[in-house]
């Protein structure tokens, strides 16, 4: 289970994130949509360690995230992200991008971890690009390897930002498809999109941020179709 | 005025005639490389492949063996033709030489860089080729490598303390002669160092400040 | 033209010339290993933010690349004898040239740490990679990418300005050897020539294992 319990970020003077509450159960789909600089992408920033926080905690299975005693290292094992930018390591070919985080972070060994990371990638379609470098890849193929090497390290949580919104439309739909895979099999994911239909469609409960906080909360149909609070209202008609 | 031990007023002003040596040759030699480097630079960046790799290699000649060892081949070639040029002449042409070679490279680099989509732009408002060169390509090129063609220039003046081996008189020969009087060589080498970088380490940041300021726009 | 070409004389003295040829490389080689090293370590110095550290670094590198390298060598030959340090004229010319390959590739090292986009090292990090981990395996590989042209340069910029080793008297590099012969004979022309030919073809070697190596790392 994710905590977050009253959670203050400043960036400088930016006040990002102004009180945040939220609890994420096991196999629960979180989607967090609102406008840009709402603090969505700093909140998922601030849940795996990359961003400090200012006040509040954040607590991953009782293990406190922002805590000098936690180790982010052991800590970020648990937790797979997947960015806008894919960030796919460019000088290894999409196997060595997935097994290297298993043989140097896990310690496994050659044989072990190729074969992780060939389930993995088959899983999510590139079984044909193993020893192919990232650049000869499209977008899509490189965010589906962004996960695959996220997922290889069995984490209990997966964080996905905005992971549709650097790529070409006509490769969404693949990205979105192993993502309705995922939430299938009962992966615990928090996914922050602007694709609404998506968001509709997979998630247990839509947060919608708006000025650092979670302006409100709910059913996926009750956030769309009848949302208590007027801000919501606007934004859902102004995406839709 | 005695700068501590026997190290003179006039053994300073000694040093600063050498220092004068060296930015004299230094400007004509960096004069004689710009005009051409461009030259050649515009020709290489405006030929068929042939010309321009025929070119690029013959002064890739100049790049690839040691600057002293052209000094002492011009030098021979000056008794050898009975050109009777004085050595000063034969420091700065060879410098200007080698100069050239480097400058070459960023003439054809600085022109390359002007996207071809400005370039036909100007055409086709009805500049001609040579009105477009020079209202738009140069420029802009200029702008570009304005500070690689500083570096080449501080380079170059690096450099002139080779000339000592073929005879000139310039900053560091000023040095050696210097100490073979006084004895102070540690004390004199550390005036020289502080000249050459005064020299030097102004104009680098000027070229660097310039460098960051044209590059965001 | 009065001069009468004589090439026998050099061609006999072929063997040894190639021998000073390897000294040259030698010589370039060392500078060039003990000059990556220390400048990697003047980079850090400077990247770490403490005066104490980044202060000295400078120095040297401002040092380094605003005076003359044959100044650098000189003093190190001359100019140390008073402080008690008495180097000969093979240590002026390696460290010397090591002095200033530092400098020079300090900055380089700068720019190539800076050509890695900081989200390489976030996605390490999510991973669960260590500050180490991250630097060894994700961004020093890409850097290397990055300076690998300009560490080449600096190498046949060694082995060419290694021939500054003559001035201060060094007799066992190819242009010492060169000039060993030339006041024995006075055929300048000859001697000098050939030397010319055998800095270019090394040179050429040189740039062309690096062209060939480059295609071979960075096929991505």
């Amino acid at each position: 289970m994710i905590e977050i319990e009253n959670v203050h970020k400043h960036f400088g003077a930016l006040h990002v994130l102004n009180g945040v509450n939220l609890s994420v159960k096991k196999g629960e789909v979180l989607s967090m949509i609102g406008g840009s600089g709402s603090g969505k992408s700093t909140m998922l920033m601030c849940i795996n360690g990359l961003e400090g926080i200012q006040s509040g905690r954040i607590t991953i299975d009782g293990v406190e995230v922002h805590a000098s005693s936690t180790s982010l290292n052991k800590l970020r094992r648990r937790i797979g992200i997947v960015f806008q930018q894919w960030n796919a390591f460019p000088h290894l070919t999409v196997l060595e991008n997935v097994t290297l985080a298993l043989r140097k972070v896990l310690g496994k060994s050659k044989e072990e971890a190729e074969k992780i990371a060939i389930e993995q990638l088959s899983h999510v379609g590139l079984k044909e690009k193993l020893l192919v470098f990232p650049s000869r890849l499209s977008g899509g193929q490189q965010q589906r390897m962004a996960i695959a090497r996220a997922l290889a390290m069995s984490p209990d949580y997966m964080l996905f930002d905005e992971v549709t919104s650097a790529l070409d439309p006509q490769l969404v739909g693949e990205v979105l498809d192993t993502l309705r895979m995922l939430s299938s099999e009962g992966m615990t994911m928090i996914v922050v999109t602007h694709e609404m239909r998506f968001a509709r469609e997979v998630s247990d409960r839509v947060a919608f941020f708006c000025k650092g906080q979670i302006h409100e909360i709910g059913e996926p149909d009750q956030i769309f179709d009848y949302p208590a609070k007027q801000e919501t209202a606007d934004f859902v008609r102004s995406v839709l | 005025m005695y700068f501590g031990g026997s190290f003179t007023w006039d053994d300073f002003q000694f040093l600063l005639v050498g220092a004068v040596s060296t930015i004299s040759i230094t400007l004509v030699s960096v004069l004689i490389g710009t005009c051409l480097g461009v030259l050649f630079g515009l020709i290489r960046a405006g030929s068929p492949w042939w010309i321009s790799n025929t070119i690029g290699a013959i002064l890739d000649v100049f790049r690839s063996v040691p600057l002293l060892i052209q000094l002492v081949l011009f030098n021979s070639f000056n008794s050898m033709l009975k050109l009777n040029w004085p050595t000063f002449a034969v420091g700065c042409v060879c410098l200007g030489v080698y100069a050239s070679a480097f400058c070459t490279e960023i003439v054809r680099s600085g022109v390359g860089a002007v996207p071809q989509t400005t370039r036909r732009a100007a055409r086709s408002l009805g500049l001609t080729w040579a009105q477009e060169l020079r209202s738009i390509t140069l420029p802009i090129a200029v702008r570009i490598v304005f500070p690689s063609w500083i570096g080449l220039a501080l380079g170059v003046m690096k450099d002139t303390a080779l000339v000592l081996w073929i005879g000139i008189v310039e900053l560091l020969r000023s040095a050696q002669i210097v100490t073979s009087r006084v004895q102070e060589p540690l004390l004199i080498l550390s005036v020289v160092g502080l000249i050459y970088f005064l020299m030097s380490f102004p104009i680098a940041r000027l070229g660097a400040r310039l460098e960051a300021k044209w590059s965001v726009k | 033209m009065d001069y009468h070409f004589q090439w026998r004389p050099v061609l006999r003295s072929l063997p040894e010339m190639l021998g000073g040829a390897l000294v040259t490389m030698e010589i370039a080689a060392i500078a060039m290993l003990l000059g990556t090293v220390l400048a990697i370590f003047l980079a850090l110095c400077k990247r770490s933010g403490k005066r104490y550290l980044a202060l000295p670094a400078d120095v040297w590198i401002e040092t380094a690349r605003n005076t003359p390298a044959l100044f650098q060598i000189y003093t190190l030959y001359f100019g140390l004898g008073s402080l008690g340090l008495q180097f000969s004229s093979f240590a002026a010319l390696l460290f010397g040239i090591t002095f200033n390959n530092a400098g020079y590739l300090a900055e380089t090292f700068r720019g190539g740490f800076e050509a890695v986009p900081e989200t390489q090292i976030k996605a390490a990090r999510s991973l669960g990679m260590s500050s180490p981990q991250a630097m060894c395996y994700i961004v020093i590989p890409q850097m290397l990418r990055a300076v690998f042209h300009a560490m080449t340069n600096q190498m046949v910029w060694s082995i060419l300005m290694s021939s500054m080793g003559v001035i201060v008297g060094l007799n066992s590099d190819l242009t010492g050897v060169t000039q060993q012969l030339n006041v024995i004979t006075y055929r300048t022309f000859e001697y000098f020539f050939v030397a010319a030919c055998l800095y270019y073809l090394v040179s050429k070697a040189l740039t062309s294992s690096a062209r060939l190596l480059a295609w071979r790392l960075f096929r991505y």
